[in-house]
Formats: C-alpha cells, structure tokens, sequence
C-alpha cells in the first residue's frame, strides 16, 4: 500500500473544489446544465488529471497519452473545468459553455476542445469506444491506457454489456472502467427505474475485475486506480460510491439539480459553501 | 444483352485483403456475419486485426470509432439493414459528428437478399445514410467497382458508407474502368433522355437504352454511384441536354438516389422526371427476379419511366 502525505492529497482536495466552483459558475451563466452528475464525478476527474494519467496539456495529440473518455456526456462541466485547470483551455474560456461559436458545447465534441478524446453526449457508448482505444493501444504495443467514466444510469444501456463482454473478450487489461455509482438517474433512483443491483456481480460475472471505493475519498481513488494497472489479462471497474452534487448541500442527492442551473440565490450559495466568491 | 454475373462481396474481401498487406493501419470489424460479408478473409489473413463484435452492432460501430480516434483505418461490416438502422444512433455520434475514418461496407442490401424477406431487405439506408453531415454514401455497380471503391476510400480520413448486395450482379464495367469518387461515370452517351442508375439498376438502365434505341431513342445512361457528394454538374449537364431524366434504384423512392436527383433538378434545372424504385412498402420473401419484377424494378419498368418523359418533354 502506498502512503500520501497529506499535503499531497489536500492540494488535490484543493483543485476539487476549483473545479466544482467552476462547474456550477459555468452552469449558472449558461443558464442550464447538470450540476449534480458534474459534481459526483469531480474527485475523480481530478485524481485522473492532476496525478493519474500520463498526459501532457500543451500537447493533447502526444500519441503516448493516456485517455479518458467522459462516457456520461452530460457531466462536460467538470470535465472542461478540470481540463482548464490542467492547462488544456484558459479558465476565463469555461464562462464560454454552451453560448454560441464556444469550444466548450454542451456535450463533448472531441473536434472542437482540445482534451476531449470522445464525443460523446449520446449515453451508453464511451465504453465501446474505450475498447476501441484499447484495442488499438494492444495492436501497437503502446502502453498507454484508457479511463472510462460511466455514469450507473448507464447500466440500463445494453451497448455497455456489449462493450463489457468485449473487454473482457480481449483481455483488455489496459481499460479502467470508473462507474460513477451516485445512486440517481433522471427520472429517480436507479433502483426504482431499473435495478441494477448486484452490480459488481455483475461485473465479475462479466470478466471484470471489480473494485468499490468512497468516489470522494483521493486516496481511494489513487489507490484503486493503481491496482487496476497491476491487473493482467482482464479489465478493471472501479465502483466509485459518489454522491450526486456533491459539495454543495442543496444539490447533493437532489433529483432536481440533475439537469437545472441554479438560480440567483441557490448560485450565492453554492459560491460560499464551496467556499469561493461569486463571479 | 449478356452479362457475367459476379459477386461485390467477394471482391470486398479480395480487396480487403491487399489492403491489409498493404497497410498496416487496415483493420476489421465484424458481428457475426463475417463469412457473409467476406470479411472472414482478411480475418483469415491478418487474425490480430480483425476483432468480431459479435452480434452486437452498435458495440461494434463505436468500438470501430475508438480505434478510428486512435489513428486506424477501420472497416466494419455486417448485413445492411443491422449495419445502418440498428445503430444509427452510434453512426450519428461516434462516426459522422467526429468525421472518424470508418468505412461502414454494408452488403444483402436491398430486396435483392430475396428468401429471408422484408426482416432483412433493407430499402432504406440510403435515406438514413445521405442526411447524415459528414458522411458519403456509395453504391457500387458492380464487383470490378467494389474493388475500385474499396481500395479507393481506404485513402481518404472520412467516414464512408458503401452498400453492396448479396446476390450476384451484372459486371458492367471494366477491371480498368477509371473510378473517381463522386463523379458520376457516363456509361453510354445520348441527346433523347438521361437514364440514371445506381447498383444493379445500371444494367437495367443499359438495357432499357438498348430497348429505346430499337424505337430511334438515344438514351444517355449515368452510373451514379456515388449519391454523395453528389455529381451534380454530370447531372444538370445531361438534364440540360437531354430534357428529361429517369432514375432507377433497388431503394425505396422516397428517400433515395432518385430523390437527391430529384431535389438537385429542382434547384438547378427543372425537366420532365421518374423515379423508378420501390414504392413505399416493405418488401417479402421470394426470389430476386420475382422481387425485382414485383416491385417494379425492370428495364421495362425503366423503358416505361422514360416514355413518360420523352411524352411530358413535349
Ligand atoms: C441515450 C440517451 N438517453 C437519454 C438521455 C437523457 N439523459 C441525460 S442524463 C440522463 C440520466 C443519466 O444518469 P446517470 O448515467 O446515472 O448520470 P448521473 O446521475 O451521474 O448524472 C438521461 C436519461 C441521454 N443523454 N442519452
């Protein structure tokens, strides 16, 4: 086991919450959005990003570039803010999201923002892209390796388990599957509108090798991602237990903050809560 | 009119297969029809870059999309009716909107698929496949075009639907007919009315010139193979001088070859017109000259569509 001083992890903590600010200020001046699956995914797009992929912002086609595919489209939020953060885009650029000639669209386009690998929006098909991606890596002997960050809405979609049987088909130990498991999808929760559980029986019984972690907790995050990579032979799930808006109190487990922007007053907030002045 | 009948598919594979000993970025995807559409030979030939999906179309388009987005050449295949409207979402998505380098070959295209029936004759992709940005849409005439086609769009970056058929067809051209993609091929000249196929219904389109030309009718006869982009000066310019313009396509006519033809004479120059094709049905089991014959797909067919004309032309 690997020990992090804890000023490591309090800086990733740190950019976190950046980018949570960030996604709910894009949200706000767009006028719509999904704050609450942006925010559940934020950890680990920033454990990806900061310490986890092999990447370089001032080149996003290095060809030996770790890849991360935002498979639920709709958390583009987080995804363009941890990429400003990392240097791929300005951070003035995120107030850009979804206005007009922006880079930044509402779902990602991976033609229009550098860092985005896939686009994607359409649920249900990062992970078969992923596969693509790992299929070319292993016919290329290249080491690099490919994320995938699903939502568990995402589990009702059969391409998924397609995509599953694939992996494991191929032994495509260079995917890492991080299922964003925040209990909600849009109508409700998941066990009401199409029970999932047991989902990492599932995913054993597909193949996979299958790890459950607190999605908020750095350490966890590092940690189980690592243990992916020491996997040989057989793709890696990482079902991260998240809460949906996560940071910010009204929006956590909220169904209602799964699609809108705040208003005014719930934005101020946000703001302060996060722990950050409104723009 | 005597044809040697031959088979696309065959030479998709043949030419898939000097491809991939060609390149090395050629690689093949398949779900479950692979000895149908004859990708099995280049699975055969280079096993570690063909990947079967199995039969799991919409896993395999964007599997194709993230191989594409990592630098290969991709060709998937499967029957056209699962390879375009069972995953149309995903050709949307992962495939058109990031203008991926993904050829979707698609064959048993059409109601020439014959016994299995209406399930599987698509008569429609042509539509689903044209309104899509980004995309280009060819139908092959015949083998030696399969060939030509296959090994021409494997240089370009962009996304590409081919649709071939199952059943043999008549080999109208030459294995050194010159093949430009979106250029419209003039396979016999004409000044009385412009016969305009694509597929197996060029031949047809061939024949009933032969059959006009008994009554002093000089048909010209265009294989428009590629329906996008579209040759739209071949066709204004043989609009212009013939005066009247027949299409023939094994596609339903609502949406198809004929209607882009259509769309474009409106816009540029307007002339007496018909569209032979299949009416807005589904088709039924049965064998492909009783098909072809039922769902008005003949030269007579053809030779009927351009008196119609030649009359309204006045
Ligand atoms: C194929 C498809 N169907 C429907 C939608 C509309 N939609 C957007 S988000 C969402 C719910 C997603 O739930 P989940 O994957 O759990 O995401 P999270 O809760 O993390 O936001 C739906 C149904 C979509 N984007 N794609």
């Amino acid at each position: 086991m690997e020990i992090y001083d804890g000023e490591f992890i309090s800086e990733l903590e740190s950019i976190a919450r950046r980018v949570r600010a960030h996604a709910v200020t894009m949200i706000y001046q767009a006028g719509s959005g999904h704050p609450g699956g942006s925010l559940s995914a934020v950890d680990i797009l920033v454990a990806m990003y900061f310490h986890l992929m092999k990447h370089d912002p001032k080149r996003p086609d290095w060809p030996e570039r770790d890849r991360f595919v935002l498979s639920k489209g709709h958390g583009a939020p987080a995804l363009y803010a941890a990429l400003a953060e990392a240097g791929y885009l300005p951070v003035a650029e995120l107030e850009s999201l979804r206005k007009m000639g922006s880079r930044l669209q509402g779902h990602p386009c991976m033609r229009k923002t550098p860092g985005v690998e896939m686009s994607t929006g359409s649920l249900g098909h990062g992970l078969a892209a992923g596969n693509g991606m790992a299929l070319a890596a292993k016919l290329d002997r290249k080491l690099y390796r490919i994320f995938v960050l699903c939502g568990d809405g995402e589990m009702d979609v059969g391409e998924t388990w397609e995509a599953a049987m694939l992996a494991s088909h191929y032994k495509l130990d260079n995917i890492t599957m991080f299922l964003d498991r925040n209990k909600l999808q849009l109508d409700g929760p998941t066990e009401k509108i199409m029970s999932l559980e047991p989902l990492a029986d599932k995913w054993k019984a597909f193949g996979w090798h299958v790890i459950e972690i607190d999605g908020h907790n750095m350490k966890e995050i590092i940690q189980a991602t690592n243990e992916a990579r020491s996997i040989k032979g057989r793709p890696t799930a990482i079902i991260c237990h998240t809460i949906k808006g996560k940071g910010v109190s009204f929006m956590e487990g909220s169904l209602h903050f799964h699609g809108k922007a705040p208003n005014d007053d719930e934005y101020k907030q946000a703001m302060r809560e996060l722990g950050v002045a409104p723009e | 009119m005597t044809w040697k009948w031959e088979s696309q598919r065959k030479q998709y594979g043949r030419a898939l297969v000097e491809l991939g000993k060609e390149r090395s970025d050629i690689v093949v995807l398949d779900a479950d029809l692979s000895s149908s559409t004859r990708t099995a030979d280049f699975a055969s030939a280079f096993p570690e870059r063909f990947f079967n999906c199995g039969i799991a179309e919409q896993n395999m388009i964007d599997t194709a999309a993230g191989l594409a987005a990592s630098g290969k050449t991709v060709f998937a295949s499967t029957f056209a009716v699962f390879g375009t409207g069972r995953c149309y979402d995903q050709i949307r998505q992962s495939v058109a909107y990031p203008k991926l380098n993904i050829k979707i070959v698609a064959s048993h295209a059409g109601i020439t698929v014959g016994g299995d029936g209406a399930s599987h004759q698509i008569i429609e992709d042509l539509a689903l496949m044209r309104v899509l940005p980004n995309m280009s849409v060819i139908v092959p005439v015949d083998s030696n075009e399969t060939y030509r086609v296959v090994k021409t769009i494997a240089n370009t970056k962009d996304p590409v639907y081919v649709r071939i058929g199952r059943a043999d067809v008549p080999t109208v051209t030459d294995e050194d007919t010159p093949y430009e993609m979106g250029k419209a091929t003039i396979m016999r000249d004409g000044d009385d009315v412009t016969l305009i196929g694509c597929g197996i219904m060029t031949s047809k389109s061939l024949e009933a010139a032969d059959e006009l030309a008994k009554h002093g009718i000089d048909a010209r006869v265009i294989n428009l193979h590629t329906i996008k982009p579209l040759d739209e000066k071949t066709i204004v310019k043989a609009a212009r001088e013939t005066g009247g313009v027949v299409t023939a396509e094994e596609h339903s006519v609502m949406m198809g070859m004929g209607s882009a033809v259509a769309m474009c004479l409106v816009e540029n120059f307007h002339v007496p017109m018909k569209r032979v094709g299949i009416p807005d049905v589904f088709g039924e089991s049965g064998a492909c000259t009783e098909l072809m014959e039922r769902y008005g797909l003949t030269m007579e067919n053809i030779v009927e569509a351009a008196h119609d004309v030649l009359k309204r032309k006045k």
